[in-house]
């Protein structure tokens, strides 16, 4: 039987109430894929985060989780405003939250980098005013 | 210790998973950022925060820790509560500070569930 597996899920922005809804869906389904343990905690983390990113400061997104034999990857696309500075998004503590963020529990700065410490593979691609595209590479 | 037994040491209430205080707890880690608790907590571990919303209950959850332990009196929102239920993470609520509910879980023999940092930490320009 093939382990591979596709699913994807729409994340609307400032939508805070429902902040980690989808990340927490994503877990169970991968967890019913047969993926446990650290592969399936680093996958559970970097998509929470991303979710969080989208819902702070996206119009809305988008989740694509793909599992294949060796790897899950993971690419995280969201329309709106674009990451000025990657470089400096990417430092532990630069944040440009707002209170509502803060108040959650994030926005401290963290996001990005806890990302890239789940991740094998960890890419930025950004353009100002249309969006960013995050992705994620764990492998099996 | 198991979670009735850190229920009774800090006279907590049990707001969610009634039916788990049966579960052992060996390891903690206290944070009221969730990015730091998505970072740092192992599976396991207590949640140790003063924050009540829905993401506490997410996050847990993500991260498999055992339960949650509310500090400074809070009670959470139902959402909360609810949200904990369905996930099955347990909520206790103490009205000891952070500080303290650690300190005297420490002092029964919980520990952190990683002692330090490794590497350079965090720098956060000024």
């Amino acid at each position: 039987m093939s382990r591979e597996y596709e699913v994807s899920f729409p994340v609307k922005g400032d939508n805070f109430e429902d902040a980690g809804k989808v990340s927490v869906e994503i877990k169970r389904l991968l967890k019913g894929h047969g993926i446990t343990g650290d592969i399936l905690r680093r996958a559970a983390i970097a998509t929470y985060e991303s979710e969080v990113n989208i819902i702070s400061y996206a119009q809305q997104g988008n989740i694509n989780v793909r599992v294949t034999d060796d790897s899950i990857s993971i690419n995280i696309q969201d329309r709106g405003p674009g990451i000025t500075d990657i470089e400096q998004a990417m430092k532990q503590g630069y944040s440009t939250a707002n209170d509502r963020i803060r108040e959650m529990g994030f926005g401290a700065g963290m996001g990005l980098f806890n990302i890239k410490n789940c991740s094998d593979s960890f890419e930025i691609l950004s353009e100002i005013n249309k969006g960013t595209l995050l992705k994620i590479l764990i492998n099996r | 210790m198991i979670l009735r037994e850190i229920a009774d040491l800090l006279d907590a209430k049990v707001l969610a998973g009634e039916k788990h205080l049966g579960v052992e707890v060996k390891t903690a880690f206290s944070a009221d950022l969730m990015s730091d608790v998505l970072a740092f907590a192992k599976p396991g571990s207590i949640m140790i925060t003063g924050l009540t919303n829905p993401q506490i209950v997410r996050i847990a959850s993500i991260v498999d820790n055992s339960a949650i332990l509310i500090v400074r009196g809070k009670i959470p929102p139902d959402e909360t509560i609810t949200l904990a239920e369905e996930l099955d993470i347990p909520i206790l609520s103490t009205k000891y500070i952070l500080f303290e509910t650690s300190g005297r879980l420490y002092a029964n023999g919980i520990v952190g569930c990683i002692r330090k940092i490794e590497g350079p930490g965090s720098v956060v320009p000024l």
